[in-house]
Parts: structure tokens; C-alpha cells; sequence
């Protein structure tokens, strides 16, 4: 089971790479999710996917439950990039009024060229 | 009950943060309130460092859950000095914000996200917990979002995109890093994962460099360690002037603790691979912000590839690993957050009198300004480290201990490297300050407001330099724990 998850979990990280080094600023966004998609994966496969119980106390469990911390870790990393991509799509929105492009190489030139 | 001192220099920003966003219009109140605030934390902060001065590493094991299993704040020396250093850092920085940021800027909560940037980075040095690191990044650099774009000018969109991109990717790597680490060890809490790192011995070795790597990377991204420094010139422009000596004095700072706690803490047998590698590259760090020094004819970038120069050279210290250095590092690490700060609150000064940033179209400052003259001259003496300024005894130590320990190529490295630091800035003082007037010069500017700041922070820096005897007992401290884990392990997990 974790062979398969690394697998697909390598595959996502491969779109994320491929799609953050395009031109279009959508684009690097879609990459940027799909890369936290990816970590969180990551993370829940690395806890260990094991037969266990879900990890509540009220359900008596034959034998084990699942490693509740990597699903408290990945709740918060989720919340955060939620977070950040918000921010993140409302920059692009205000980038694309000001500077009439989505193309990220409109980005360019750094010295005070445009004040 | 008295550890819970801890907590307040993560707790004090963050309450009076929460205040302010309840009333953004009022500029007065703000204004007000924000400096309270940041004057409570720094009487905070200074009790911090005499407590922990008196009775050793002082921890918190948040909610009472015993050690490696909730999350542990802790406060040694090494985080309670830089903790304080911040919270001047802060005062100074807010002070100077009240004539140079503007009322459009003021209103849309600009001291709030200032406050919680500054929650961001007391937390990074605070914590004890691996994750709980990862959050209070993202803390900071949300706070650091903001605060790039606020005012929305092209050029700060345009610097945002790139910033907000390249730390999106680095958060994504840190929790890889985590996860890697948590698979191999699992733990999160920094002090217990020290310990089984420890008890592999020397299973595992493999995967260790790998997540040593890892760590590397992601808080190189947020050092600027080549080759990972790429975003930082570009973004560093952007920012109004108060902002830029926020993140330059703190920002990459926080990067070089959390290389300096994880490397101490996990990675201390990895001497065979990852400590060069890390020498090396802040070796090429350093050459690299000398050309951007010395290349360059405009006031900010000039002291933005300053800053990559000190991170080149506090991380050289740090891969060395001996005690010598390590102390070096950490008076070194704490002068340049003071200097730094000081170097961009007065370009912002000469940016205020005369509209550019271009050293070439302006000269004859000192017949205007004599003070702001003299002022900046002592600031650039300080940062190459003439004798009896506090650049002085760092350099002193690292080089010291890098030639002790046959790393030749760079001591030298770090001499030369002084010598470009103070031609690149004494080009711009003969060029700005000397020779005949010529520039418009603005006059109208609230100049002695917006230089008490930069006298104050200056004159702590010239004094650190000064009473280094009575701060090398406060430096000692800082240090056992980095040399010797196991000091570190011992407070925080009680038996």
C-alpha cells in the first residue's frame, strides 16, 4: 500500500514541479495545490497506513487504532495552505487589474523601472 | 508558575495584535498601542534573559502534557537573546513608521501584521517543537505577505508573486522534511528526536543525510544560502523602508536559527557530508553577495547583498562546530540584526531627503546633513568590523577558529570579504556625502523623528561592541547548548 501511495505521491509532486514552471500565473497556482496535496499525502503515508481502527476512543477497537498525529499534523498544514492559497488567487486577481497580464514573466525587472 | 515568562514574548505581540484589529481607522490609537506594546516586550524579553541567566534553560510544557508528547516551549539563552534583540529591533522599526509609512498604509493594519510577524519569529525561536517551527513560519511569512504587498504599487505585486511562490514551495519541502523525519524517528518534539537520533547509532545514516539535506534546503530557501538566495534581491527591493529593516534585520535571521537548532540538535554525527556541504556553500554565499555588493551603484541593493555576506559568514562559523565559532556565530548573528536595521532605516533616511536611491544622482550630503553623515560612517565601520565596534570581535572569533581548524581558504575568505563590505558602502558615503552639492535635496522631512531610531539602535550596536566583556558570560550560555545537546535534552525532558 505505501509502495502505491509513493508512487502517486511522486507523480503529483512530478505535475506540481512541471506546472509551477509554466508561464501562466493560474498554472503555478493549480501547481502549488496540487504540491500541498502531495505533502499532506506524503505525510499520512509516512505515519504508516495500517488495518488499525479509526482514531476515536467511543469505538471499541479489536485491536489498534491509526496513528492519530500525522491526521492532526496534516489538518493543520491543510487549514494553512488554504489559507495561503487564498491569498495567493486574490494577489493574482490584483496583479492581473494592475499589470493586465496573467503571464508570470510580466513580473520582471526589479529596479525602480516603473515608479 | 514563573516559567510561564516564556510564553510572553509570543503572547504580549499577539494580544495587543488581536486589540488592534478591532480599530484600524484610528491611526493615533494604533500608533500608540503598537508602541506600548512592543516597549512591554522588550521589558518582557530583558527579564526573560536575566531569568534564564539565573536559572538555567527555563521551559514550558504548554497544557501540562509531560515533554516529548505535547508541544514544549523553551527558553535558552541563545533564543532569549535574539527574542530580545527582536523585540529593539521592533520598538525602533515602529517608531520610525509613525513619519515614513504613510496614513494609506497605516489604516489597512499595517502595525497588527507587523505584530504578528513578530509573534511569527518569537515563536520560531521559542519553540521546541518541530511542527509547532513549521507553524510559527508560516505565522511570519503570512505576516511577511502582507506586509510586502500592502500599499499594492506594481512593483511590490510583482515582488509578492515571486516571494509568496518561492516560500509556497519551501513550506511544501519542510513538511516533507517533517514527515521523513517523523517516519525515521517518531517524535516531533526537537529535544526527543535529538535523543533517538542519538540511540540509532549509526543505523540509518543513509536517510539522516537525506533529511539533513532537506532541512538544508528549506531553511536555506529562507536564509538566502546559495543557491537558494535567487528571490531575495528582487523581493528585498520592493517593500516600503520600515518593512525592509523588519525583514532584513529578522527574516533570513530566523532561517539561520532554525539551521542552527536543527544541526546542533539532529544532525551532529553528519560531519562527513553535510557540515562542508554547508561551509561550502555560505563560502559561495559570501563571494557571490560580494559581487552583488560591490556591483551595484543603488543605496538598498547594496545593503540587501550586505545581508547575504553575514549570512555566508554566520553559516561558515556555524559548519566549523567548534565552540569558538559557534560563539563567534552567535555575537555575530545578534550584531548583525542590530546592523542591519540601523543600514536600511538610514537609506531610507536619504531616500526621504533625496528622492533616489541611486548613489550616482545625488553628492555633498554632509554640508546638508552632518549628522546623517557621520551617523551612516560609524554604521558602515561598524558593519566591517573596525576594532572597538561590535562587528569586531565575531569576525575575530570565526576567523580565529576557522584558521584553528585548518579551514584556511575561508578565514581568508571572511577577511576579504570585510575589506569589499567596506568599499561598497564607504563608495556610497564618498560618492552621497562627499564633493560638491549637487541632487535635489527635500529638507521638509520630520529628520530628527525619524533619526532617534537610528541613533538609538546604533548606539546599543556601538556599545554591544564596546561591553563585549559583559556580554561574552550571556554568549557562554547561548552556546552550551548548541555544542552539547545533551544539556539542551536534559531540560527539557525531565525525568
Amino acid at each position: 500500500m505505501e509502495l502505491l501511495m509513493s508512487i502517486l505521491i511522486g507523480l503529483m509532486f512530478a505535475a506540481a514541479v512541471y506546472l509551477i514552471l509554466s508561464k501562466s500565473l493560474l498554472r503555478i497556482i493549480i501547481g502549488t495545490a496540487i504540491l500541498s496535496h502531495g505533502v499532506n499525502l506524503f505525510v499520512l503515508t509516512m505515519g504508516g497506513i495500517k488495518r488499525g481502527n479509526v482514531p476515536i476512543l467511543g469505538l471499541k477497537a479489536t485491536s489498534l487504532y491509526n496513528d492519530p498525529l500525522p491526521q492532526a499534523l496534516i489538518l493543520t498544514a491543510i487549514v494553512i495552505s488554504f489559507g495561503v492559497t487564498a491569498f495567493f488567487l486574490v494577489l493574482a486577481y490584483r496583479a492581473y487589474q494592475e499589470l493586465d497580464s496573467e503571464s508570470i514573466s510580466k513580473t520582471r525587472g526589479h529596479e525602480a523601472d516603473d515608479e | 508558575m514563573m516559567n510561564n515568562i516564556v510564553l510572553t514574548p509570543i503572547l504580549i505581540p499577539f494580544l495587543f495584535a488581536i486589540f488592534l484589529m478591532l480599530l484600524p481607522k484610528k491611526i493615533i490609537l494604533q500608533r500608540i498601542v503598537a508602541l506600548t506594546g512592543s516597549l512591554i516586550l522588550i521589558v518582557a524579553a530583558g527579564f526573560l534573559v536575566f531569568y534564564v541567566r539565573t536559572n538555567g534553560i527555563t521551559t514550558v510544557n504548554v497544557s501540562n502534557w509531560k515533554a516529548p508528547f505535547g508541544i514544549t516551549i523553551v527558553g535558552d539563552m541563545f533564543a532569549s537573546l535574539l527574542v530580545l534583540t527582536t523585540s529593539i529591533i521592533l520598538s525602533c522599526v515602529i517608531v520610525y513608521s509613525f513619519y515614513s509609512i504613510g496614513k494609506a498604509r497605516e489604516k489597512f493594519l499595517y502595525y497588527p501584521a507587523v505584530l504578528f510577524m513578530i509573534v511569527g519569529v518569537n515563536g520560531s525561536f521559542l519553540t521546541g517543537d518541530i511542527f509547532n517551527l513549521f507553524v510559527f513560519f508560516e505565522v511570519m511569512l503570512m505576516a511577511s505577505y502582507v506586509l510586502l504587498v500592502i500599499g499594492g504599487t506594481k512593483i511590490q505585486l510583482k515582488a509578492t508573486i515571486k516571494y509568496l511562490l518561492i516560500n509556497v514551495v519551501g513550506s511544501g519541502f519542510f513538511v516533507v522534511a517533517i514527515g521523513m523525519l517523523y517516519s525515521m524517528i517518531g517524535t516531533l518534539n526537537m529535544a526527543d528526536i535529538s535523543q533517538k537520533i542519538d540511540a540509532l547509532h549509526g543505523q540509518n545514516t543513509g536517510m539522516l543525510s537525506v533529511v539533513a539535506v532537506l532541512f538544508l534546503f528549506v531553511f536555506g530557501l529562507k536564509a538566502g544560502l546559495f543557491p537558494l538566495y535567487f528571490w531575495l534581491p528582487g523581493s528585498y527591493f520592493a517593500p516600503p523602508i520600515p518593512v525592509l529593516a523588519l525583514f532584513g534585520g529578522l527574516l533570513t535571521k530566523v532561517g539561520v536559527y532554525a539551521i542552527i537548532r536543527t544541526f546542533s540538535l539532529f544532525f551532529t554525527k553528519e560531519t562527513t557530508f553535510v557540515m562542508p556541504l554547508l561551509g561550502i556553500l555560505a563560502l559561495i554565499t559570501i563571494v557571490l553577495g560580494v559581487i552583488g555588493a560591490i556591483s551595484y551603484y543603488d543605496l538598498k541593493t547594496i545593503v540587501i547583498y550586505n545581508i547575504l555576506i553575514a549570512i555566508g559568514v554566520i553559516l561558515f562559523s556555524i559548519s566549523i562546530m567548534s565552540r569558538e565559532s559557534v560563539m563567534g556565530a552567535v555575537y555575530y548573528l545578534i550584531h548583525d540584526m542590530l546592523i542591519k536595521a540601523v543600514l536600511f532605516l538610514i537609506v531610507g533616511i536619504i531616500m526621504a531627503i533625496t528622492g533616489t536611491s541611486s548613489v550616482k544622482k545625488f553628492s555633498g550630503l554632509m554640508t546638508e546633513k552632518p549628522g546623517l553623515g557621520w551617523t551612516f560612517f560609524i554604521a558602515i565601520l561598524a558593519l566591517a568590523g573596525i576594532p572597538p565596534l561590535s562587528g569586531f570581535f565575531g569576525k575575530l572569533l570565526i576567523v580565529e577558529s576557522a584558521f584553528s581548524a585548518h579551514e584556511i581558504v575561508g578565514g581568508i575568505l571572511i577577511l576579504i570579504s570585510s575589506l569589499f563590505v567596506l568599499m561598497s558602502l564607504i563608495k556610497v558615503f564618498t560618492r552621497g556625502f562627499w564633493g560638491e552639492k549637487s541632487g535635489t535635496f527635500t529638507l521638509t522631512i520630520p529628520y530628527r523623528k525619524m533619526m532617534l531610531p537610528v541613533v538609538i539602535l546604533l548606539s546599543l550596536s556601538v556599545l554591544y561592541g564596546l561591553f563585549s566583556n559583559a556580554v561574552f558570560p550571556f554568549i557562554e550560555d547561548a552556546v552550551n547548548p548548541i555544542i552539547d545537546p545533551t544539556v539542551y535534552i536534559d531540560a527539557v525532558i525531565k525525568e
